[in-house]
């Protein structure tokens, strides 16, 4: 229940095939279900292997404010249903820390939830990315290190929600909202939508990883629009919220 | 005059004591076309009897010492208002004229006749009490105005009732309200008059400060029972609306998460199966627990829009080959031919990926409403195939896919995805 610190931070070299090349990221996990806890910490915290080190757990918002300025980890993975106010609240009471200038807190959604609301609310948030519980460890911890780069992780299914959301089904295509999503932004997240890795969307696009990611990043960042009262009529128009 | 009908379904589905079915000879006062409380009607639809010779009844009795009266009384009391009785057309006192404007309905015939026989014995009778005992003639307008404020307030004490059943409009609250306060206005009155004809009138101040000081009594005391008894009743009200969702997920989860999760024990050794009810289980709770209104289980019926078609036919493929497939729609429109046909292909294209393509982890499928075109893409990380080097008689890519999406006039395209695997894309434009 409590900040329990990850054993056997021991500083060796690690395998050269984690993503980090030896780079350790600093981890708090929030989850209300200490069983899901347990095993992600199972998966990703064994640091010598995957270069994660579980610096902190909390199980409600209150507690999970605390031990994330307490221990300031570079990523939070946090779950979108909590009690004390969801993982909304979270990144809402940790806004400062995001915005630091050094060692900023980033945070990355990991739910059993699929639900379109409770995507893109933790995305507008200020998470920068949103997986599923259904993820492999492999894929968790490459995720983790892609938040920590500042870049933004987008599942198939988030990639979904947010081309569902962009599109305009009915309405005609006037809409200054849908200027929002380049053309390329668009078909980058519809391969993403699709399944494909980024390396793999690069080799598709003929552009590069870097692009695509940059991409990737742009979308997240027009999610996260700072004028939120457009934002809301845009969301509630499309029924997300 | 006929016995009575079913009426219509609003009001037979109301929540009469009664059992529902059959619509049992229970005795019920009638609520609808009664003169008073509904007594004679539904005593003459319980009988089988035409209501004016049940009417003409107690009007006799009513010259027996008022017999009749008490009967209706005890009638009204005991008797629960509900469905019954013969047949009267909806009634009020207005009728809408076909252009529009309001008036006072034409009473008919036997209307008349019945009222100006009312008012006939009614005036006999009184002439009849006052002719002979005149002690008694000093009572019997204060009598009678209490007896009519009584009568008022009562139906609408009946009114109230059926206003839980089927709501009413707002201008008709107001005249009910009016009807009430006219009642206690007539009661007060009759009693008024009852004690200036007594002779009590002298001490009116002293008896009207004692009543009240009585009544202030009694709500200080009663009062804040009363008020809890409601709250509690409110709170009662909700404990059993909880309870009542509490049942249907419990009865939801024993009904399939509890079976699941038995079958898996049974077979745990097999990982494969495990994870096909596994993940079974846990699309339907999800599909329960996050649509709109809790409908997951009536989903029999044939699906009616395309994201509907896309995720079933690959909910169907998931469980028969037990291989994950993940699917994201994008937009959605209503299901016609042309996207059926598509929909076929789709699931050939799945079937296809979980059988060659399963081992490299979950199928994508990805299915998007642009406009008028739909794409759906399928795409899995096995192995890959040459369509070229697929022997000519295996129609199962050829025809099922490639030809089908070409005779709806759609396009398929086969390609090797990038980084492994196969990836087949299916076009086709709506028909609308």
């Amino acid at each position: 229940m409590s900040e329990g610190v990850a054993a056997g931070s021991t500083p060796g070299a690690s395998d050269g095939e984690q993503p980090g090349d030896g780079r350790r990221v600093r981890v708090v996990l929030v989850d209300d279900h200490r069983m899901f806890r347990t095993g992600v910490r199972a998966e990703i915290g064994r640091t010598e292997l995957t270069g994660v080190e579980v610096v902190g757990e909390a199980p409600d918002v209150d507690q999970a404010v605390t031990v994330i300025n307490a221990t300031r980890p570079e990523v939070v993975l946090l779950d979108v249903h909590l009690p004390g106010g969801g993982g909304v609240e979270v990144l809402r009471r940790c806004a400062p820390l995001m915005g630091a200038v050094e060692n900023p807190v980033r945070f990355l959604a990991l739910s059993v939830s699929d639900a379109a609301e409770d995507v893109i609310g933790v995305i507008r948030g200020g998470a920068r990315g949103y997986v599923t519980k259904t993820i492999t460890g492999t894929d968790l911890v490459a995720s983790v290190f892609r938040v920590q780069e500042g870049d933004a992780v987008f599942s198939p299914r988030l990639a979904g929600f947010v081309l569902d959301a962009f599109a305009s089904t009915d309405a005609p295509p006037v809409d200054e909202d849908l200027d929002r999503l380049t053309q390329r932004e668009r078909e980058v997240l519809r391969l993403i939508a699709r399944g494909y890795a980024y390396k793999e969307i690069a080799k598709q696009l003929f552009i590069s990883v870097k692009t695509v990611e940059s991409h990737v990043s742009a979308v997240l960042r027009k999610l996260q629009l700072s004028n939120r009262h457009e934002l809301t009529r845009w969301a509630t128009a499309r029924r997300l919220v | 005059m006929p016995a009575a009908p079913p009426r219509a379904a609003a009001t037979s589905s109301s929540r009469a004591s009664a059992p529902e079915e059959p619509p049992a000879r229970k005795l019920y006062r009638s609520a609808d076309g009664r003169l008073l409380g509904g007594v004679a009607r539904g005593l003459a639809g319980h009988l089988g009897l035409p209501v004016i010779w049940v009417r003409m009844v107690f009007l006799i009795l009513f010259f027996t010492q008022g017999l009749g009266a008490l009967l209706y009384a005890v009638f009204w009391i005991v008797v629960p208002l509900g469905v019954g009785g013969t047949a009267a057309e909806p009634r009020s006192v207005f009728e809408t004229s076909p252009d529009g404007r309001r008036r006072l309905r034409k009473p008919d015939k036997g209307q008349i006749f019945a009222l100006i026989a009312l008012v006939i014995s009614a005036a006999t009778f009184i002439g009849s009490v006052s002719l002979g005992r005149s002690q008694a003639d000093r009572y019997i307008w204060p009598v009678l105005l209490i007896g009519v404020g009584v009568v008022l307030v009562w139906r609408q004490a009946d009114n109230a009732r059926r206003a839980r059943w089927a709501e009413v409009g707002r201008s008709r609250r107001a005249f009910q309200l009016a009807r009430g306060v006219a009642g206690v206005a007539l009661v007060g009155l009759g009693l008024a008059v009852f004690m200036v004809v007594r002779g009590s009138a002298a001490q009116f101040g002293n008896v009207l400060t004692g009543a009240i000081a009585v009544m202030a009594g009694v709500a200080l005391l009663a009062g804040p029972w009363l008020v809890r008894m409601t709250q509690d009743l409110s709170e009662e009200r909700l404990m059993r609306i909880r309870a009542q969702e509490r049942a249907e997920v419990a009865a939801h989860v024993h009904d399939s998460v509890l079976h699941t999760l038995t079958l898996i024990q049974r077979n745990a050794d097999e990982a494969g199966e495990v994870r096909r009810l596994a993940r079974a289980q846990e699309r339907e709770l999800r599909a329960w627990l996050y649509r709109p209104e809790g409908t997951g289980k009536d989903g029999e019926d044939e699906p009616s829009t395309l994201a509907e078609a896309v995720k079933r036919t690959a909910a169907e493929v998931e469980d028969y080959h037990g291989v994950p497939i993940e699917v994201v729609v994008v937009g959605d429109c209503p299901l016609d031919e042309k996207l059926a046909a598509q929909i076929q292909a789709a699931r050939e294209a799945m079937v296809n990926a979980a059988k060659y393509g399963g081992e490299g982890g979950a199928v994508q499928v990805f299915a998007e409403v642009e406009g008028r075109t739909v794409f759906v893409s399928v795409r899995d990380r096995g192995p890959g195939f040459d369509l070229d080097a697929v022997p000519a008689d295996r129609m199962g890519v050829r025809e099922s896919i490639i030809g089908r999406m070409q005779r709806n006039g759609g396009s398929a395209r086969l390609s090797a995805a990038p980084g492994g695997g196969t990836e087949v894309e299916l076009e086709m434009e709506r028909a609308e």
